[in-house]
């Protein structure tokens, strides 16, 4: 099994412990990972809110090196932002002549062209259907019994395209995470949204999303994320979060690469556990 | 996602003569049937609720409606746009009145105009965004002096963390994404 890559920005700065723990784990499990040779940012949340032919333009240009660099690989993505920005104007190329041709007229600025054949693929997508629970049981050779987690998947990656999971009530990540021999917690904010940048740009409104998250999650030894976005959210702000709700609701959060990662006998330093923000004494000297 | 009755059309975008027209196009189909405000997990900080901004964007009334945060408070989660039985892209709607709001009301949407502003910068500079880069040029531009202090307990793990770097923002240019920015502002121009 082999896929291009795109990390995109995020996972080369504060979300490293994402991409480290991404390509450690699709190791272990026998995935060979390509990275995009010389990709850019996908224009996050910021290029739709400026310009709508740079929000497809920006995701379009990996789109054609993609193609041009192995037209048969799918493009695995981790982070769920860039996913869904890939994934829209792979959509949209599809759907929408008109708008491939509007991309085409500004990558030809570039020297580039997207015939719009790539198929982006989400991490967790990738790891719930192409390997699979079982095929990551097979391999776990330290059991994390005793755990039980929060699946949190946040929204892009379920939403508006319903790719691999039911965008409502996902449940997508729970046969990795018993796969693991953890259990699940059972809890309804798994498809809640986390604020994205309203922790950053508008925190009184930001901290009303991210604490019933926190105060759900109550009762897990950690909560298992899929997108940088996510995780900041719910790992930088549990001290905020805790005087907002009156009662300490720190708890572990961690990627999902990272957990597996763990139970396939990797180490805390493999998935870069020293690099989050919120890891549990207990849940150290389990991880140990 | 429900299957629109029509694709929506990308009608000319001149902000300047009708600032809505984009939009409305986008949600002429709305029955108004709230299932976008009861999707939306911001509704309960907003000024109006999404479906009203629908009724005012059919009829027009562009004052109240960039008087209003509520588009600025959407945090693309695609409830609405998942849920809403016309099949209307909702979240695209919400986008479409953000860039139109930082033409028509710069002062109004500063804020937003900064911090989207600064990100895009740095891509446009670098090809990727340097996180420390474009925190600076936000502080900056807001010229706030205690905006930063707010950020500065997480800036301080993230660097202890090797996470992020502090460097002279602004150094070297990529020529990589320049022609690509270069040519949606002429093409955005002649529309």
């Amino acid at each position: 099994m082999r896929y291009l890559y795109y990390p995109g920005c995020s996972l080369k700065g504060t979300a490293k412990e994402y991409d480290l723990s991404t390509r450690a784990c699709m190791k272990a499990l026998g995935v060979e990972v390509e990275e995009l040779e010389d990709w850019t940012c996908c224009g996050a949340t910021a290029a739709q809110s400026v310009s709508r032919l740079l929000s497809l333009a920006l995701p379009a240009r990996n789109l054609a090196l993609a193609e041009k660099q192995n037209k048969d690989l799918d493009l695995l993505v981790p982070c769920s932002a860039c996913y869904l920005n890939l994934k829209m104007t792979e959509e949209k190329a599809r759907t929408e002549p008109g708008t491939l041709q509007e991309i085409n007229q500004v990558l030809a600025e570039a020297g580039l062209h997207m015939e719009g054949t790539v198929r982006v693929r989400h991490l967790l997508d990738v790891l719930s259907r192409d390997l699979g629970a079982r095929e990551v049981a097979a391999r776990v050779t330290r059991p994390l019994e005793g755990l039980t987690l929060a699946p949190y998947y946040g929204c892009q990656c379920l939403r508006p395209y319903p790719v691999f999971d039911d965008p409502e009530a996902p449940t997508s990540m729970e046969p990795l995470l018993r796969a693991t021999g953890a259990e699940i917690h059972a809890w309804t904010m798994g498809s809640r949204c986390c604020g994205a940048s309203h922790m950053t740009v508008k925190p009184h409104i930001g901290i009303d999303l991210v604490a019933p998250i926190l105060d759900a999650a109550s009762g897990a030894d950690a909560v298992v994320t899929v997108c940088p976005m996510c995780q900041m959210n719910l790992e930088a702000y549990q001290d905020k979060a805790s005087r907002a709700l009156g009662r300490d609701v720190s708890v572990t959060v961690i990627y999902l690469p990272q957990l597996i990662g763990l139970a396939l006998g990797l180490s805390s330093k493999d998935v870069r556990l020293d690099l989050n923000l919120a890891v549990t004494r207990a849940f150290q000297q389990r991880a140990a | 996602m429900n299957e629109p009755d029509k694709a929506p059309a990308h009608a000319p975008e001149d902000p300047q003569a009708d600032p809505l027209a984009v939009v409305r196009e986008m949600v002429r189909p709305c029955i108004q049937c709230g299932t976008c405000t009861g999707s939306c997990p911001n509704a309960f900080a907003m000024d109006f609720p999404p479906r009203v901004l629908w009724l005012l964007a059919l009829r027009g009334e562009a004052d109240e409606i960039f008087e209003s945060q509520t588009f600025a408070l959407c945090s693309a989660c695609y409830n609405c746009t998942l849920r809403c039985p016309r099949g209307l892209r909702i979240t695209e709607a919400m986008a479409a009145l953000k860039q139109a709001a930082m033409k028509i009301r710069p002062e109004k949407f500063k804020p937003s105009r900064a911090f989207y502003g600064s990100f895009m910068d740095s891509v446009r500079r670098h090809g990727r965004v340097s996180e420390m880069e474009f925190m600076f040029f936000y502080f900056l531009s807001r010229k706030n002096p205690i905006l930063p202090l707010r950020f500065t307990p997480l800036g301080i793990k993230f660097m202890s963390r090797g996470k992020v770097k502090l460097e002279v923002p602004g150094r070297g240019t990529s020529e990589t994404l320049e022609p690509i920015f270069r040519k949606v502002e002429e093409l955005e121009a002649g529309s």
